[in-house]
């Protein structure tokens, strides 16, 4: 039903000394679509991200985004492609104000180059169009949080930042690593409506994630890792009832419990 | 805070304006303009009038304090707001100083030229010098940017070229004092104001996230190396316009240029002055250079002095001058019941 993959993913392999982080991964995404990746800890999620978005280099394997060759680029053209991530550890810039610290993007060449409501220039300064990102992801205009620092700014509105970074570079890509994780019930319950507007939107996402209640609403099609290796891959109700993913998971035959 | 006082603290509001955002104010009353006028007003009024009221033999001090108020605003910026401890003053002034020496001895140019010229060529050589290092961090950086000047002292000592230990002779100067002093005053507050605005565009912001935060800066699209290296550029222009300077006030350029003297005085002066205020470390070097103008007559013990008046800064107002002034003068302090 859906066109060509956006993003291709072919056989990634990185190794940190005797460390086999990612094995032959291979996946790919369509555009529109929500994919989540999830695995326990240390199965190599992360080093995914920054094998795809250039922040470390893979030893072997391949990135196609739209077609084209991605692989061996530096982060920062690989944004300017329209491929975006969250951190996550937030790296907000703390000395600045939540909307100073969309400046930043808003500066890079795809943001000037864009334009559009979201990339500045016709729409008033960059101030502006970073004040309106902001209240798009969740910060109240008229409440002082747009306007403090990040530093003092609390782990949810960080995580909106992290967003809000990403969507004013005016992405087709945003690679989420764990935006729910170190979040209460009550933001995670109103950052999933965020996510489904993202993707109305036409954005395609990919996300990490350890909270699997809410991930399997917003996200149509999963992939597990496990020690560097894809094991599964499908529909969320049928990724969770292979056996080698409750094993991972769980290392017993009982059935897991999500939903 | 004493104890039998009871249950008080310290309580601090902002005194000001009606309203303070990021660089808008809206002033409505003589009492708000003056509030922000005086100042500055009170720095630019002060330094124009150092070269009136100084004494013969301190005039010549005020070009060595303004060169050095050069290398120390490019210091600050290159730490506070982009994250770069730039050891490296000694490598702009000597290639500052030779570049406009050259210039003038041997191509015969005048000093309306040489200067500019050396600033501008001066500061692309020490970038592009400095480029492979600009990976680096914190400390590392420092080490390799203070490594240059020596290393380009030994070359110019061991091969004895550009005037080896002699160095090059017969520099023109400037006109008359006058025209030497006020320039650099000139281009001293020109330079302060200018990075003072810098900081605080979009471009400014960006060097601010790179020091907060580089693999943010990367994510956003942005590459790190092209923004170090246009804030190395910025640095090292104002070293080598002070270097180039002081060629022209010397009438000399030689290896005493490329001196540590300029990599850390810098540094002593940001630390009193109050680092990322910019003005501090500007009033810093009009502390600490005439004290070591005053310790000519001991030697190289003035490096001891330093260090001394270095610790007590930081052991006792780490803050530096600058920043507890600017706290005292935006914001009430009174006791109040907890």
């Amino acid at each position: 039903m859906r066109s060509e993959p956006i993003l291709q993913v072919k056989n990634v392999r990185k190794a940190f000394g005797g460390v086999q982080a990612l094995v032959d991964v291979s996946f790919s995404v369509c555009e529109g679509e929500v994919f989540g990746v999830i695995g326990p800890n240390g199965s190599g999620k992360t080093t995914l991200i920054n094998c795809i978005t250039g922040f470390i280099k893979m030893d072997s394997g391949m990135v196609l985004y739209r077609g084209k060759d991605v692989t061996r680029k530096p982060p920062h053209k690989i944004a300017n492609l329209g491929i975006t991530r969250t951190f996550q550890i937030m790296r907000p810039y703390y000395s600045l104000p939540a909307y100073k610290n969309l400046i930043v993007p808003l500066f890079s060449p795809r943001a000037r180059r864009t334009g559009g409501w979201r990339g500045g220039g016709k729409l008033g300064d960059r101030d502006t169009v970073g004040i309106d990102i902001l209240e798009e992801i969740g910060f109240e205009r008229d409440s002082f949080v747009p306007y403090k620092l990040a530093s003092s700014l609390p782990t949810g509105y960080l995580k909106r930042l992290e967003l809000a970074r990403c969507l004013a570079l005016r992405p087709e890509i945003i690679i989420c690593d764990e935006v729910f994780s170190g979040l209460s019930m009550s933001e995670i319950a109103s950052m999933v409506p965020l996510i489904e507007k993202l993707q109305m939107e036409g954005l395609t996402l990919i996300m990490i994630e350890h909270r699997l209640r809410e991930l399997f609403r917003v996200a149509q099609r999963l992939m597990v890792l496990n020690f560097g290796e894809k094991i599964a891959e499908g529909v969320p109700e049928e990724v969770m009832e292979d056996e080698n993913v409750k094993q991972a998971y769980l290392g017993s035959e009982k059935s897991v419990e999500y939903a | 805070m004493k104890m039998e006082m009871g249950e008080r603290r310290k309580e601090r509001l902002d005194r000001g304006i009606k309203v303070r955002t990021e660089g808008i104010y809206a002033i409505s009353s003589w009492e708000e303009m003056n509030y922000l006028l005086v100042p500055r007003l009170a720095l630019i009024l002060g330094m124009f009038a150092l070269p009136l009221v100084m004494p013969a033999y301190w005039q010549r001090v005020i070009s060595y304090v303004c060169i050095y108020a050069l290398l120390t605003l490019g210091f600050d910026f290159l730490a506070h707001f982009v994250g770069l401890v730039s050891l490296g003053g000694a490598l702009f002034v000597g290639v500052g100083g030779y570049l406009a020496a050259i210039l003038n001895t041997s191509f015969g140019l005048p000093v309306v030229l040489t200067i500019p010229i050396a600033t501008i060529a001066g500061a692309i050589i020490c970038t592009l010098l400095l480029l492979p290092a600009l990976r680096l961090r914190g400390v590392y950086f420092a080490i390799v940017t203070l490594m240059y000047p020596l290393v380009l002292l030994r070359i110019i000592e061991a091969l004895n070229i550009l005037g080896g230990t002699e160095g090059i002779l017969g520099v023109a100067s400037f006109p008359n004092k006058w025209v030497e002093q006020y320039l650099i005053i000139g281009i001293v507050i020109f330079s302060l104001f200018g990075l003072r605005r810098l900081v605080n565009q979009d471009i400014g912001l960006v060097f601010r996230g790179v020091k907060d935060n580089d693999q943010a800066v990367r994510a956003s699209g942005l590459s790190i190396t092209i923004y170090k290296s246009i804030a190395v550029f910025i640095a090292s222009g104002l070293g080598c316009l002070g270097g180039a300077y002081l060629a022209h006030v010397y009438m000399w350029a030689g290896i005493s240029q490329f001196a540590l003297d300029f990599s850390i005085l810098p540094i002593a002066a940001t630390v009193i002055g109050g680092g990322g205020t910019l003005v501090g470390p500007v009033l810093g070097c009009f502390m600490l250079v005439p004290i070591s103008e005053l310790l000519r007559s001991v030697g190289t013990l003035r490096i001891a002095f330093y260090a001394i008046i270095l610790t007590v800064f930081i052991v006792f107002r780490s803050e530096g001058i600058m920043v507890y002034a600017q706290r005292k003068y935006h914001q009430f302090e009174r006791w109040v019941k907890v």
